[in-house]
């Protein structure tokens, strides 16, 4: 009976931990070609969840339809907050860019709630993912299995797509010397505005899987989720996208572990996301799989 | 032809002038040195060439089309490459994939196309692989070329650079320090290399040397600079005996290595 509660407690950590790996892939890609914490991150998140939800419940488009259009739709719109909030500040001081990506974020934010209201709205899942299957004595929803399956594919695309295509070698290079990468004929300003895109694209099958799973969605949504999924890709090293998804499992394994095994603890869920940063800020800043990095002087 | 042209250009950083009014020409085919002593705003002109610097006055001409302020990957589209003082590779990636980035420009190819591997797509970047390995056989480093650029030795490295900015298919060729850190006898192999190249990809060439016997050898006509200003210009004999040379660069040199 143990074994299958562990069992049930490890697929619910794994499903968490790969939504929180899809959204700090996000954190950490803008973060290797800028060096910005995009705040924005996790409002962009947030709407992807909106977005879904006027396609099927307003526009009464078919939910195979309305996904693909959602990423597609989120995708632009993190190419246009790069675009409207970053771009113009590139050569500004870094902290003048960082001080605009929290301004991005309030205004996603805010802007969902004038246009769509502060009151939560239900997440219209599909019942093919919600069903509920049964695993020997425990019941877990269909969805648990296919976050993992869906996560898997995207980054295997994602690491084709870095590894393997001129424009992934060009997000590469542009994060390694940008100012090399333009004299060598790069386009700074696509190769940036695809990285957002890639980001948020990713984000918005996060976003969607999230709302299944959660399916309550409101225009702080993104705040929580966003924050831990930047301590995921600190933890894992920022920067490097393996380390996002290492972290992102181990903040999501361990906070379901935490919970499971320390019921009366269930109040410091999201603390423990917050501790592990401070651990890890102490103990091993450059992160899991983080290099050291020389200063420049 | 007028290859590049520089007309008047100015350069200020805060209150300090990097350049001074400073006009330079390369004509079709021709090697032209660029000298002076360190800080004497010799690769800041390699910088406002390549446009990550705008001068602060003057005008940059390229094949009689004016550059000035042009985004760096622009020019380097229009046919300008060059190398850098400190190498900067792409440490991280591999050789070849340093050429194959360079090659990037002259792919046509969308993303729509790439993902679903068209026919096109497929034909152009089989050639660009190939002209990618052509070039790291002309460097000698083809049987090197799945290894880290930061593995390389530090000659590799520095004919690396020179088969990457190849690989952007220019028409003048800027190199800075290209011999820097070479002992006599690999400076003298770079010379004869340097010319070759020009010949065989029809390169005009814009260089930046410290390596006396390098310059004198190579270049048809060489400028001095020093402090941002033009002190010199003419054949390299010309220079090489011009007493202003001699008191601010070549004597103080000579003197130091004695």
């Amino acid at each position: 009976m143990a074994f299958d509660l562990f069992l049930q407690h490890l697929s619910n950590g794994i499903s968490l931990g790969s939504l929180y790996a899809l959204i700090a892939i996000g954190y950490t890609m803008v973060y290797g070609i800028l060096r910005l914490i995009n705040f924005a991150h996790g409002d962009i998140f947030m709407m992807a969840t909106y977005f879904a939800f006027f396609g099927i419940v307003t526009f009464h488009i078919p939910w195979y339809i309305t996904f693909p259009l959602v990423l597609v739709l989120t995708a632009a719109l993190g190419i246009g907050v790069e675009a409207t909030a970053y771009r113009p500040l590139r050569e500004a001081p870094k902290i003048s860019i960082l001080i605009s990506a929290i301004g991005a974020s309030f205004f996603l934010e805010n802007l969902t709630i004038v246009l769509f209201g502060g009151v939560p709205k239900p997440f219209p899942a599909p019942k093919l993912f919600t069903d509920v299957v049964q695993v020997g004595s425990v019941s877990i929803q269909k969805l648990t299995f296919y976050i993992p399956v869906v996560t898997v594919i995207s980054l295997l695309g994602l690491v084709y797509l870095i590894n393997k295509t001129k424009t992934g070698m060009a997000m590469r290079a542009v994060s390694m010397d940008q100012e090399t990468a333009r004299v060598m004929g790069i386009n700074i300003n696509h190769t940036i505005a695809f990285t957002f895109g890639l980001g948020s694209f990713l984000a918005a099958v996060g976003g969607i899987m999230w709302g299944m799973k959660f399916p309550q969605i409101q225009p702080l949504m993104g705040v929580i989720p966003g924050l831990k999924c930047f301590i995921a890709a600190v933890i894992g090293g920022i920067g490097n996208i393996g380390g996002a998804v290492i972290g992102g499992f181990i903040l999501g394994i361990g906070e379901i572990m935490l919970v499971a095994f320390l019921p009366n603890l269930t109040g410091y869920r999201d603390a423990f996301a917050f501790i592990l940063l401070i651990l890890i800020l102490l103990y091993k800043p450059t992160g899991i799989l983080g290099e050291k990095t020389a200063e420049k002087v | 032809m007028s290859m590049l042209k520089l007309e008047d250009v100015s350069m200020w950083f805060g209150g300090v002038a990097a350049l001074k009014n400073f006009n330079l020409e390369v004509s079709q085919g021709e090697i032209v040195g660029l000298i002076g002593p360190n800080g004497a705003g010799k690769t800041t002109v390699f910088n406002i060439i390549t446009g990550v610097y705008k001068p602060s006055r003057g005008k940059v001409y390229f094949l009689d089309r004016e550059i000035t302020g042009l985004r760096p990957d622009l020019i380097t589209k229009a046919g300008i490459a060059r190398t850098f003082q400190n190498i900067r590779l792409f440490k991280g990636l591999s050789v070849m994939e340093n050429v194959l980035i360079a090659h990037h420009l002259h792919l046509k190819a969308n993303y729509l196309e790439a993902i679903l591997k068209l026919p096109g797509y497929r034909r152009e970047e089989r050639r660009m692989r190939e002209e990618s390995l052509a070039l790291l056989e002309r460097v000698g480093l083809a049987d090197l070329r799945n290894e880290r650029a930061s593995a390389l030795s530090y000659g590799m490295q520095r004919r690396l650079e020179i088969a990457r900015a190849l690989a952007t298919n220019p028409k003048l060729l800027l190199l800075d320090e290209p011999a820097a850190g070479m002992n006599p006898k690999e400076a003298e192999d770079l010379t004869e290399f340097i010319k070759e190249l020009r010949t065989e990809f029809d390169l005009s060439i814009l260089l930046i040397e410290h390596h006396m016997d390098v310059v004198l050898n190579i270049s048809k006509r060489i400028y001095v600079l020093d402090y941002g200003v033009m002190i010199a210009s003419g054949r390299p004999e010309e220079v090489q005996n011009n007493q202003r040379v001699i008191e601010a660069y070549l004597g103080v040199n000579e003197d130091a290595e004695d």
